[in-house]
């Protein structure tokens, strides 16, 4: 089968819209207090290690406590930027009413201005996911993620790119906002970005002073050691946010949209697009955590607003309600999906590149319910 | 070099502080401080409870211990306090009852538990020593002026007693020498959350006279609702006296009548103590949209933050009565009336609170 086929009638996607609208209500009422004590657990653990991982950096000449002030340092900004940052600035945490937990006011530990990605994050990729030509998500503007994108020479450094990406992935985070295929194609002007770029300088400038200047200059003479480390801390959480991230939407299987399919969209379809066109990875409860628990990407696109701790909370319940409408359930080992993410970037570098069966994305066919489903 | 240190005034950016926000960034210090002692802060202000006593059956006495940044209060202003419970951060205002000049330089308050409230059901339950809550500076215009007056009246009823007890207080300590009357309204004496201590006041200062007024009790100074026979009887003079008032808004209605009528409306000070009912515009028109979530409706008339909830939003607010600035939003286009002040605003992307204002005409939110 070429191209598997899910066929729904629009009264089945109104049902399921309003099975995933009670679930969401379920978990809105349930909020409280062990929400607010998870969060705080994470943020106790990534101050500690934080701490912690700045003060080896005291005893750096010794590469036992160099290597630990890496691993500490990195899980740091590992959670900040992940289960905290990622989360509190999608707003999940704004019923605690806490400025220090609120999606407007919070900014994380990494180049990119919290407000910008606010923007190009909450509201453009989670509103238009997956929908090509209105999702910059999809290859983020520099890479070719989707066959539906027109081929030229210059994809064929495709995994070049991609891999610069994972390397300098916080300035990449950063620069998406300017949109610099819009600004290239002439679309945008230059001028117009000032103000993102001031804000860009202003983020980077702080967080370039404090891991690069003054954290080493505070060690003394442990300066270059000290700022390797934070080299070494920046690195690991680039290549571990890149990976993670890309496993939500490219894994093999993972749909795309046109925007004629989704103009009109009822908000049960809108459910049924953010299903298709993410992808969950499956491991142990450290690992979600460690994620963000976007490793609940299928989750986290349903209710973006909702306490990432639940996703795992529903996740049986929601991939119950995919077997029912014959809808998949993109899941698998973290291997698999950045393998077959890897593969895709590489095949898409060159014109010809064929996308094996598994690869093939299902298809929505929307019928009266009149009609006889299509086999 | 894209190092750029940020912007701040010269004089800061040497300071050992400024070196540790610098470090801290982007999170600030007081969220790092806060993980190891939450009294011990830079820039946030706390307060922990230090002393709790419930002295009727449906009020708590708390005595605050503030952090280091608190300024001190002039007697009758109000403070704010933050309570979270089930994880979702409460704001409230209450009024300080102890003297401005308490050595210990700690705070008391005293709230109510009323029967839907969650913020006062919670601290009468729960209040303990220990508690940490979140402390602003002392705010408002309810105060003694500095030049005091040579007779004063304070008229108080129910939890309304704490901001006139506060000044009642102050002037004692500072051996104020006029006249002071001080009238009570409650249902009975079970219900005067400081009858030990106004008793004593009057019984140590011959210039202050206590008047307790029940309305739901035949013994007593008073008895009854307010009335000119009250202070006829308590205070002949009040006209050329400064008259402060604070209590339930049946309380406040009639006195203010009252002073109106006899032409001393100047000469009335009073704190608004209960939220006062908007009332519904007659003629309200137009349609309001809220921009963020793309929801709009019809203009009923209420406030933009009742309005906004109608609709199935949940915006932040705190006081809910103009003075907190917790639901300050941005107006993006359409004229408000501020239900306060009278005050039309019809400047495109100011912000507006919430409680306190409606639309006229049609109106958007960037909520």
């Amino acid at each position: 089968m070429a191209h598997p086929t899910v066929t729904l009638t629009p009264e089945q996607i109104d049902e399921l819209g309003r099975e995933l609208d009670a679930i969401k209500l379920r978990l809105v009422n349930d909020l409280g207090q062990a929400d607010r004590d998870y969060i705080y657990r994470v943020i106790k653990a990534q101050r500690a290690l934080e701490v912690a991982g700045r003060a080896a950096f005291y005893l750096g000449f010794l590469p036992p406590f160099w290597l630990a002030g890496v691993a500490a340092l990195s899980l740091s900004k590992i959670l900040d930027n992940m289960e905290i940052g990622h989360n509190v600035m999608h707003g999940q945490y704004d019923w605690m009413r806490n400025p220090a937990l609120n999606s407007k006011k919070f900014e994380w530990d990494t180049a990119c201005p919290g407000d910008q990605w606010r923007h190009s994050h909450n509201y453009m990729h989670h509103t238009f996911t997956n929908i090509l030509g209105k999702d910059r998500d999809i290859g983020y503007g520099v890479l070719r993620m989707d066959e539906s994108q027109k081929w030229n020479a210059y994809y064929l450094g495709n995994p070049l790119y991609a891999f610069a990406l994972m390397v300098f992935f916080q300035y990449g985070v950063m620069l998406h906002d300017l949109e610099a295929e819009n600004l290239i194609a002439g679309t945008t002007k230059w001028s117009d970005t000032e103000e993102l770029r001031r804000g860009m300088l202003q983020k980077a400038g702080r967080q370039t002073l404090k891991d690069y200047v003054l954290f080493p200059a505070l060690t003394g003479p442990l300066f270059l050691s000290t700022l390797a480390g934070n080299a070494a801390a920046n690195l690991i959480r680039n290549v571990w946010a890149y990976s993670i991230i890309f496993c939500g939407h490219f894994p093999s299987g993972v749909a795309t949209f046109t925007q004629e399919e989704t103009e009109n969209e009822s908000r049960g379809a809108w459910y049924v697009r953010q299903m298709m066109g993410s992808a969950n990875i499956t491991g142990s409860r450290l690992f979600h955590i460690l994620s963000g628990n976007l490793s609940h990407q299928i989750e986290h696109h349903l209710f973006p607003d909702i306490p990432a701790r639940r996703y795992p909370q529903i996740a049986a319940e929601v991939q119950a309600l995919c077997e029912k409408y014959g809808l998949p359930y993109n899941t698998g080992r973290f291997t698999k999906q950045i393998g077959s993410t890897w593969a895709k970037i590489f095949r898409l570098a060159v014109p010809f590149g064929r996308r094996g069966q598994q690869d093939t994305p299902p298809a929505v066919t929307v019928v009266p319910e009149n009609l006889p489903a299509a086999a | 070099m894209t190092a750029v240190a940020p912007a701040r005034a010269g004089r800061r950016k040497l300071s050992p502080l400024a070196l540790f926000e610098a470090l801290a960034t982007p999170h600030g210090v007081d969220r790092y401080l806060e993980l190891v002692n939450p009294m011990l802060t830079v820039r946030d202000m706390r307060a922990e409870v230090t002393g709790v006593n419930r002295s009727t059956a449906d009020t708590v006495t708390l005595t605050l211990r503030p952090t280091r940044q608190w300024r001190g209060f002039q007697a009758g202003q109000f403070v704010q306090v933050t309570v979270e419970i089930d994880g979702v951060r409460r704001v409230r205002c209450y009024s300080p009852a102890c003297s401005q000049y308490r050595d210990d330089g700690r705070v008391e308050i005293t709230v109510k538990a009323h029967p839907e409230g969650v913020v006062s059901q919670y601290l009468h339950a729960n209040a303990a020593p220990g508690l940490i809550v979140g402390l602003t500076q002392a705010d408002g215009t309810f105060r003694l002026p500095p030049q005091r007056p040579g007779k004063l009246v304070f008229i108080s009823g129910g939890s309304g007693v704490t901001p006139v007890l506060s000044m009642l207080r102050t002037l004692c300590d500072e051996g104020y020498a006029g006249d002071v009357v001080f009238l009570h309204y409650a249902d009975s004496e079970h219900d005067v959350a400081y009858r030990d201590e106004l008793c004593e006041l009057a019984a140590q200062h011959d210039n202050v006279r206590l008047a307790l007024a029940y309305t739901a009790q035949e013994t007593g100074d008073l008895h009854g609702h307010f009335g000119q026979e009250h202070l006829d009887a308590v205070a002949p003079w009040h006209a050329e006296a400064e008259t402060f008032l604070c209590g339930p808004p049946g309380l406040m209605k009639s006195v203010r009548a009252l002073y109106d009528a006899g032409g001393l409306t100047d000469r009335l000070h009073v704190e608004d103590f209960a939220p006062a009912a908007v009332p519904v515009d007659d003629d309200a028109t137009g349609a309001l949209s809220f921009g963020r979530s793309g929801l709009s409706a019809d203009n009923s008339g209420a406030t933009l933050l009742e309005q906004a909830e109608a609709a199935g939003l949940t915006p932040e607010y705190g006081c809910r009565m103009g003075i907190c600035f917790s639901c300050t939003k941005i107006k993006t286009s359409g004229c408000t009336r501020n239900v306060r002040t009278g005050d039309i605003d019809a400047d495109p992307d100011t912000e507006i609170q919430l409680c306190i204002s409606v639309p006229v005409g049609d109106v958007t939110l960037d909520l």
